[in-house]
């Protein structure tokens, strides 16, 4: 029941989008890291109004056993939006779109996570979107691979995500709801940042060839930066509780540059 | 929530714990009659949901959110709208709660915290009628679990309640047969407000507020909703099938008549702070 109008334009003369941002710029985001006590590893994201909380458990036992897969873990992503989190209250039964969209989330995550460590158990990725605004399944990866990487399971990178689209011919980074709505395409992707790879890529609406190569550069690059706010968010949860609970042996130096190995991203840092 | 006792936790522990409790202590060191620290945050998604709280009851949390919809009145009851309360257990909680469909233990707590706002009159069902027998407003609070550390019930009513308290929707009215919007801005008719509070029997004690641990050890526990005239509106025995006295149900409902007032307070400043 919330009013929902259509903006007259999505692009202003000036250049500008319906809250005022440029076209390359990101909504304000908030990355917390081990926001739940109960699972193994957790994050939440704040992204504009977009709020999502994952949790993960794991690597445990793995019911029902039939899924069970020899040679490694099973990853097992669950995404569920909240009946209040957008404006007509959403059906509680899991909607087809949500089953798709955690598919997709468990292949864009899968190939950074060393699964293989881990055979017969499962890696449960709990997803729960509190408030819908537009760009929720890049949101939820943003937050699920935090989430994993808090719960310790190996990886070799952080996998950033964003929706970049077009409107009013323009092309736009990190969609809000209307210009998803009202907006003439969508392309929401995910990098792994050391190769530069694409673990997510989906698209609707209509562009060009050219338009779309541009659109993912400009992908990758707000990736990047994306990377940077999640290391920073793991930084903060590691690095202050370091004094209280770190070896004794260890002192804060030497503790992050373990979380940088651990993340398999120190040839990345030097690169920089 | 329900009945693990038997399967999650140890006779030693449950020993432990019955044995602290005779020595009148619990694992975390309150007393017997005191709650963890409550936070309530309402208007925790002021964008999409009419109405919506985050309630933190030590380390048990939950997110309530209301969405007002309008619909069809029941057949049986054409002047009335109908409020509803929902809850899942989402796996995100705990490694106890599992995918899938709602379990009994989620059915349970929805609805005994459904009841504690219906029974109560918490909103006035009349007054969300649009047009007799076409149109009225229907109110969903739904209840998302996100760390479970015992108690859900009552952190689920507490923030239930504060959800509602602080709704506001688009007032509506009926012309031309359909539904348009007037542009007024309205809060929820309320009548009334019950807040649920759960004692836990183990052996011959009483313990309000239950931590996980002690949620396992315990025999049963009762749930009593009391509305703001200190009456009881809803009652539940559930939690495991162990018998309590008439004399140890007086004793649970003196209980939960003593800490009403404090969690009600805690309820109004969360509600005042936003308006």
């Amino acid at each position: 029941m919330s009013p929902e109008v259509k903006p007259d334009f999505l692009i202003s003369p000036e250049g500008l989008r319906v809250d005022g941002r440029r076209v390359d710029e990101m909504r304000p985001i908030e990355l917390k890291v081990g926001v739940l006590k109960q699972a193994n590893g957790s994050a939440s994201i704040r992204q504009g109004k977009t709020y999502i909380i994952a949790g993960v458990y794991g690597p445990r036992e793995l019911h029902p056993r039939h899924l069970t897969l020899n040679d490694r873990a099973y990853l097992r992503v669950e995404y569920r939006m909240a009946t209040f989190s957008v404006p007509d209250r959403k059906r509680p039964a899991p909607s087809r779109r949500e089953k798709e969209i955690s598919m997709v989330i468990a292949n864009a995550l899968k190939p950074a996570l060393f699964l293989e460590e881990f055979p017969k158990a499962v890696v449960d990725v709990f997803i729960q979107v509190i408030q819908a605004d537009g760009g929720t399944r890049c949101a939820a990866i943003n937050a699920a691979s935090l989430a994993l990487a808090d719960a310790g399971i190996p990886m070799r990178s952080l996998i950033p995500a964003v929706a970049v689209g077009k409107a009013d011919g323009k092309l736009l980074v990190d969609l809000g709801d209307e210009e998803d709505k009202y907006g003439q395409g969508d392309v929401p992707m995910a990098i792994m940042p050391p190769t530069e790879e694409i673990t997510l890529l989906q698209q609707d609406g209509s562009f060009t060839r050219e338009e779309l190569q541009e659109a993912m550069q400009m992908g990758i690059n707000s990736c990047k930066y994306l990377h940077e706010l999640q290391k920073e968010a793991l930084r903060r949860a590691y690095v202050k509780k370091a004094p209280e609970d770190g070896n004794d042996d260890d002192d804060e130096d030497d503790f992050e540059d373990d979380l940088e190995t651990d993340l398999g991203e120190a040839e990345l840092m030097e690169d920089e | 929530m329900g009945d693990y006792s038997t399967e999650t936790i140890s006779h030693i522990d449950r020993e432990f714990i019955a044995d602290l409790l005779h020595k009148g202590e619990r694992l975390d060191g309150r007393a017997f009659n005191e709650y963890r620290d409550l936070e309530i945050e309402v208007n925790v998604v002021a964008a999409k949901a009419e109405g919506s709280a985050i309630v933190r009851l030590g380390d048990t949390s939950v997110v309530a959110g209301v969405k007002v919809l309008v619909g069809e009145p029941y057949p049986d009851s054409p002047d009335e709208g109908v409020t509803m309360v929902t809850a899942e257990m989402s796996p995100i909680a705990s490694p106890l709660f599992d995918l899938g469909p709602p379990k009994e233990n989620a059915i349970e707590l929805a609805r005994v915290v459904d009841r504690g706002v219906r029974e109560s009159e918490t909103v006035d069902v009349k007054s969300l009628c649009i047009e007799e027998g076409k149109k009225v407003y229907m109110v969903f609070a739904d209840v998302y679990p996100l760390e479970y550390d015992g108690n859900l019930i009552d952190a689920s009513s507490i923030a239930v309640n504060a959800a509602l308290l602080t709704t506001k929707y688009p007032e509506m009215k009926w012309e031309d047969k359909k539904v348009v919007a007037t542009g007024e801005i309205l809060s929820l008719p309320i009548n009334n407000i019950a807040v649920e509070h759960t004692v836990a029997k183990i052996d011959n004690h009483l313990i309000l507020d239950t931590i996980l641990k002690e949620e396992f050890a315990q025999d049963c526990r009762l749930t009593m909703a009391i509305d703001r005239d200190d009456n009881f509106t809803a009652m539940q025995k559930g939690g495991g099938s162990g018998p309590m006295s008439l004399e140890l149900v007086d004793q649970a409902m003196e209980m939960a008549l003593e800490v009403h007032k404090d969690i009600y307070t805690a309820i109004e400043e969360a509600v005042k702070s936003v308006e």
